[in-house]
């Protein structure tokens, strides 16, 4: 009788802290939507910011929130394949790869602002790179590496080895066993890691303040020539993100709608990582299924 | 005897365990060899060293002398990859890659650079009809291979191997995994191809080895203990422990 009732108290406590886990995460999202989604409309989602009046938009920090991430993704995503492919398939035990790992430990535990310092006393002041959209790629480059490296380790290594036996034994050499039977098996669940990060990096604030800049200056939607300074796909002008941007907004905004303004944008962000976490459950989900086409 | 494959020697150790201990052993071309024993006497391991698989397992190191057609296969000059196109391998767990059938089949092939999609139609053909699965699966060869049953994945993964017309095919405990019927259809279609390959196949059920083999080798504790026609190794065991283990005294 004793070991039963045990038994349930145990359970119940385990499902109020799972119960609680989910409130506390409904009671955050309704919160920031409730109070930022009456203040989103075309006009707010596409003009530029205002310093000092009200009616200010967050179009610019939404389009430089797109393009870091997708330069980030540029940046990261082959060096990552490259690292993981190393530490799952070739990697000996030894000392040089016990030093990787560490090392890919340390990055990976770095608090954001650290890396945002580091990469503003290096690239903006040492390279002379100045506050700019590239700084700011690599600084979270660096911020990303380590998670995707992981992912993409942990989502080669979860294919059987039995799969690894069979390339090898038809006669394919490691490479192309790696390359052509592992990492397409492999593929959906690295490319669920890599949307799950690139929402991480979308809602970075920190490592991009003193990289990326805090000033969106205006940029001219009808010239694409990167080396033009108006240009949006410039690399070298300043560019601060939507989570920047509220970060700012806060800390010193003195337009008078302010903390609207603060809102909708925490708003914008909010579903726009959602969309990032439900978007990567289908790709991964429908990748797999056409994959190993088990309907 | 035409000695197609030869061993001669060999030892092979998983770190300080000696998993072989000097094996001298042969096989004509063509044929079926059963190689039988207990569960750790050695038969996998030594099936594994005939393509080099145990290559993979970074602690195992093996002395001695493999000679393939007149071959040293352990030579620093052979090629692995060469290697195991001309010594394919069956697992015991059916693993298909998670493509489509067409594409497991062709799978070798198209890496070894044959793109002709008719020789590839032809070969996917003829793999599948040899492995006896060919009238189960030939209505939808796209559809992935994983969602066939354990028996037909098997079949599919021998097509696979037959596809790249090796020499040598290896199977390991190829229908242990698998229900008696599937198990029934892949012994049927080991005996129509025996003509064409050097099989040899690692098998826990004697009455597989007496069925279809036309020679077997006993191993015990990493020791051969016994190799020859299959009639006469079961009929007229010439060691006390063979005979105890034919008549299931233990193992």
């Amino acid at each position: 009788m004793k070991t039963k009732l045990q038994n349930k108290i145990a359970l119940n406590i385990i499902r109020i802290i799972a119960a609680l886990v989910v409130v506390i995460l409904l009671f955050l999202l309704g919160d920031i939507l409730i109070s930022g989604v009456p203040h989103i409309s075309w006009h707010f989602l596409t003009s530029a910011s205002q310093s000092f009046e009200s009616g200010g938009g967050i179009g610019i920090q939404l389009f430089n929130s797109v393009y870091l991430l997708l330069l980030t993704l540029i940046i990261s995503f082959p060096i990552s394949l490259g690292a993981g492919i190393f530490l799952s398939e070739y990697a000996p035990k030894n000392l040089f790869t016990s030093i990787v790992r560490m090392a890919i430990e340390v990055l990976s535990s770095l608090p954001s602002v650290v890396v945002g310092l580091f990469g503003f006393l290096l690239f903006v002041v040492q390279f002379q790179m100045g506050f700019s959209i590239l700084s700011g790629a690599i600084a979270l480059t660096f911020f990303n590496l380590p998670l995707l490296t992981r992912n993409i380790e942990e989502s080669l290594r979860a294919v059987p080895n039995l799969q690894r036996e069979a390339g090898m034994s038809l006669g394919l050499s490691k490479w192309r066993t790696v390359t052509r039977v592992i990492l397409p098996e492999a593929l959906p669940g690295i490319i669920t890691g890599v949307v799950l990060g690139a929402g991480r990096v979308f809602g970075e604030a920190a490592a991009l303040i003193y990289t990326a800049g805090q000033s969106a200056t205006n940029i001219d939607f009808g010239n694409w020539n990167p080396f033009n300074a108006t240009s949006p796909l410039n690399l070298m002008r300043p560019a601060e993100t939507l989570a920047v941007h509220i970060w700012k907004i806060n800390s010193e905004g003195v337009m008078p709608d302010a903390s609207a303004v603060s809102a909708g944008a925490s708003a914008v962000l909010i579903i726009v990582v959602l969309l990032f976490n439900i978007f990567a459950r289908i790709v991964g989900n429908s990748l797999y299924r056409k994959l190993t086409a088990t309907k | 005897m035409d000695e197609f494959i030869t061993t001669n020697d060999v030892h092979l150790y998983y770190g300080e365990k000696e998993a072989l201990k000097g094996i001298n052993l042969s096989f004509p071309a063509k044929g079926i060899n059963a190689l039988i024993g207990p569960s750790g006497c050695g038969k996998s391991t030594y099936l594994r060293i005939l393509n080099r698989m145990n290559d993979l397992i970074p602690q195992a190191t093996m002395t001695g002398s493999v000679k393939i057609n007149g071959v040293d296969i352990y030579s620093p000059k052979t090629d692995t990859v060469d290697l195991r196109k001309k010594v394919g391998m069956v697992f015991q767990q059916p693993n298909p890659f998670p493509f489509s059938i067409y594409e497991n089949v062709t799978y070798g092939l198209r890496i070894a650079g044959i793109k002709d999609k008719q020789v590839l139609d032809e070969r996917v053909e003829r793999s599948l009809k040899q492995a006896a699965v060919w009238d189960e699966v030939k209505d939808d060869l796209h559809k992935s291979a994983l969602s066939l049953s354990g028996g037909q994945q098997q079949r599919v993964c021998i097509a696979r191997v037959l596809a790249v017309q090796p020499d040598v095919i290896l199977l390991d405990e190829p229908t242990s995994a698998l229900d008696p019927v599937s198990s029934g259809l892949i012994e049927d279609m080991l005996l129509t191809i025996r003509d064409r390959y050097t099989i040899i196949i690692v098998t826990h059920n004697l009455q597989q080895a007496s069925r279809i083999s036309d020679r077997t080798a006993f191993f015990l504790n990493g020791e051969l203990i016994e190799a020859g026609k299959t009639k006469s190794v079961f009929l007229n065991p010439q060691h006390q422990e063979t005979d105890d283990y034919i008549s299931g005294r233990f193992g």
